[in-house]
């Protein structure tokens, strides 16, 4: 029994193993606030049937019926009129550029239609991207629109449903007609990819010239800090290329996806993105001390911004300061440009705002680095 | 001018003072030993020379330019081989001299790589990577690696460590070799015979620098006095020697046992009797060697590590 099991020793390797356990802080305050911060953060976050969707209202006239058509819909939860024009232009460019997920577009000759019975409309455009997004809004439709209508007009609520087909609510769904989920999915998976390989690889970059103890040495030789982060750094985004170039590939081969926007708007805007994560990846390794802790960070990084950019669940269905967390992650501007470029057909001008964002990442990123590098082993 | 000019150099880690006012000056073309036990500050004295490490206080100059402000113009001049072999065991030999020639900067790259590679005898292995070296071959790989570009000054950190007593001899006349070319050098060591084949030494403990100067002087200041003492049954003889008074060290050096003292007279009269008390058994005046003086010193400073 001695020679095959004994407590006293298991004893003695469980106390070694906590003793390692407490003195590798960041792994220790890992393994305890990691899971309570996610579980908070994506419990409250996270939500599949998203309400008050930002929406762009393009009203002809402000007749009574256009007014109760408009408060119906607000008061489904599910609409939120920010933007209130008479251009259906402008409309367009507003959906085009991500601002608003619906564009409720109510006709001049709406209230005349009305009052003579004569098959009025109004027409309600989605942003189909992310179909799972907009399809709760766009089923309580048809339903709320013909009540409203009926009560301005003065008739019983019960009388509603005999008249349905008095008004006739369009719906397009824009970008993906069909709700085809791959169409949201496939562009964002690029983003995904790129965020996995390059953020990982090059945190561990300098970690393992510190374990190795091959940073004594490269310190004594006479090389910069920016020399060192570019030489780490630049050979990934060779890695990043061959990655964009077969995901591209297959989006189009496999997924049948559509390519509606410029690729070289696209192509540019990933190679920023990029840059953006290697320098992520780099800064992450000036501050762990080991590849296992690079590993851990990268990881802590991961998860909500997979969770939190509107990869997974729709941006717009995020409380505010949701939202707002999600805007420091590089992965939320690239997906909202891989999917204004592939399915909307976005130029740069409809971008620049998001590409913006990017090449900030890449400069605080850069910065945090060249900082947080130390030329010393002090 | 000095190749190393440094004074009042202190450098701690948390409360632990590891170097403690280390003051040292190497004239150019020196060999220095730079000796004394484990921990007691060699590697960080080494470190701050070359730029690796910014000392809390005190001031001096490598090869000419400031430790604090210059510390790149340093480490352009300066070849320093690491404790630990430091070189890309992932890459082959010729890659990681590639490496360091393009660091450098020397022109062109394949003319220092193959003129290296030759010195070392090393040519026709040149594909295969440094990590299947051997100890002693890696060693001779770092060496090479850090002369490539000319250093007017070498520091060697334990260069010698776990390396056979061959490749020890080598490496010595190498360095012996390279400072007959005016190369001014600093080598930190354990070994005593590295010592003495050292132009001069600097013993530091605990961080503080307890003694410099040719190895003759080191011990003739140290003050000490030997006795080598010969006859049966030492083990048991060394251990009462031990106890008394005015014996310091009691070492056993194969058949003889050396009992050193820093008091002459006290030393005398602890050794009087033993002649007579124990049956053939002789005591001569011996001379004191550099580890009686080393292991004087380690006993005397206070450990600052616990």
């Amino acid at each position: 029994m001695n020679g095959v099991f004994s407590f006293a020793r298991l004893g003695a390797l469980l106390i070694k193993e906590f003793i390692q356990m407490r003195r590798d802080r960041i792994t220790f305050a890992m393994m305890l606030g990691v899971p309570l911060l996610q579980l908070v953060l994506f419990g409250f976050a996270i939500n599949s049937d998203p309400k008050g969707l930002p929406t762009a209202l393009v009203a002809m006239s402000n007749d009574q019926y256009t007014r109760a058509m408009v408060s119906a819909l607000q008061v489904t939860g599910y609409y939120r009129f920010d933007h209130v024009t008479a251009s259906a232009e402008e409309a367009e460019f507003l959906m085009a550029r991500g601002d608003v997920s619906f564009v409720v577009t109510i006709p001049a000759d709406f209230g005349r239609r009305v009052e003579r019975g004569d098959n009025p409309q109004i027409l309600i455009e989605a942003d189909a991207t992310d179909p799972s997004a907009a399809s709760g809004a766009v089923s309580t439709l048809s339903t709320v629109a013909s009540q409203a209508l009926l009560r301005a007009q003065g008739m019983q609520a019960a009388a509603a449903e005999n008249a349905k087909e008095q008004l006739q609510v369009v719906v397009h769904r824009r970008y993906n007609p069909e709700g085809i989920s791959q169409y949201n999915i496939v562009p964002g998976l690029l983003g995904v990819i790129l965020q996995m390989t390059m953020v990982m690889m090059t945190a561990m970059a300098l970690t393992r010239e510190t374990e190795r103890g091959t940073m004594e040495n490269l310190l004594a030789m006479p090389s910069s800090p920016a020399e060192i982060m570019l030489g780490k750094v630049l050979p990934f985004l060779v890695v990043g290329a061959v990655q964009v170039a077969v995901v591209l590939v297959a989006a189009k081969l496999l997924f049948d996806i559509p390519f509606v926007g410029s690729l070289t708007l696209l192509l540019s805007s990933v190679l920023v993105f990029v840059l953006s994560l290697v320098l992520l990846g780099y800064t992450i390794s000036t501050m762990a001390r080991s590849q296992m802790q690079a590993m851990q960070l990268t990881f802590f990084f991961f998860l909500p911004s997979l969770l939190l950019s509107g990869f997974m669940f729709p941006y717009r269905g995020m409380p505010g300061w949701a939202q707002a967390l999600g805007e420091i992650f590089p992965l939320t501007h690239f997906l909202r440009i891989t999917r204004a470029v592939m399915l909307k057909g976005a130029d740069f001008h409809a971008i620049a705002a998001e590409i913006g964002w990017l090449v900030v990442f890449v400069l605080v990123f850069a910065g945090t680095a060249l900082l947080r590098f130390r030329r010393t082993l002090d | 001018m000095n190749a190393i000019d440094v004074h009042g150099l202190v450098k701690r880690f948390g409360d632990k003072t590891v170097v403690d006012h280390v003051t040292m000056s190497v004239a150019e073309g020196e060999i220095v030993g730079f000796l004394g036990p484990n921990g007691s500050g060699k590697t960080t004295t080494i470190r701050i020379m070359c730029g690796l490490l910014t000392a809390d206080e005190g001031e001096g100059t490598v090869l000419g330019f400031n430790i604090r402000t210059e510390s790149l113009r340093i480490k352009r001049e300066v070849g320093y081989m690491t404790q630990k072999f430091s070189f890309y065991e992932d890459l082959t030999i010729g890659e990681n001299l590639e490496f360091v020639a393009r660091l450098y900067r020397l022109k062109p790259v394949e003319d220092y790589v193959a003129k290296t590679l030759e010195e070392l005898g090393l040519t026709s292995r040149r594909n295969q990577l440094a990590g299947t070296l051997s100890g002693g071959w890696k060693q001779r790989l770092a060496l090479a690696a850090c002369i490539m570009h000319k250093p007017k000054l070498l520091l060697l950190d334990e260069p010698t460590a776990g390396v056979d007593p061959k490749a020890r001899r080598e490496f010595w006349d190498e360095i012996h070799r390279l400072a007959g070319g005016g190369l001014t050098v600093l080598v930190s060591t354990h070994y005593m015979d590295e010592a003495e084949r050292c132009h001069r030494i600097s013993y530091i403990s605990y961080g503080k620098m307890l003694a410099t100067g040719t190895v003759a002087e080191v011990v003739k200041n140290a003050g000490l006095t030997t006795f080598v003492v010969q006859g049966p049954q030492l083990a048991k003889l060394a251990q009462e020697l031990h106890d008394r008074p005015g014996v310091d060290q009691v070492a056993p050096f194969g058949a003889t046992l050396h009992v050193v003292g820093s008091d002459r007279k006290k030393l005398e009269a602890a050794l009087a009797g033993v002649e007579k008390e124990h049956k053939g058994v002789t005591v001569a005046p011996g001379e004191t060697s550099l580890e009686d003086v080393f292991i004087q010193f380690m006993s005397g400073s206070k450990d600052n590590m616990a």
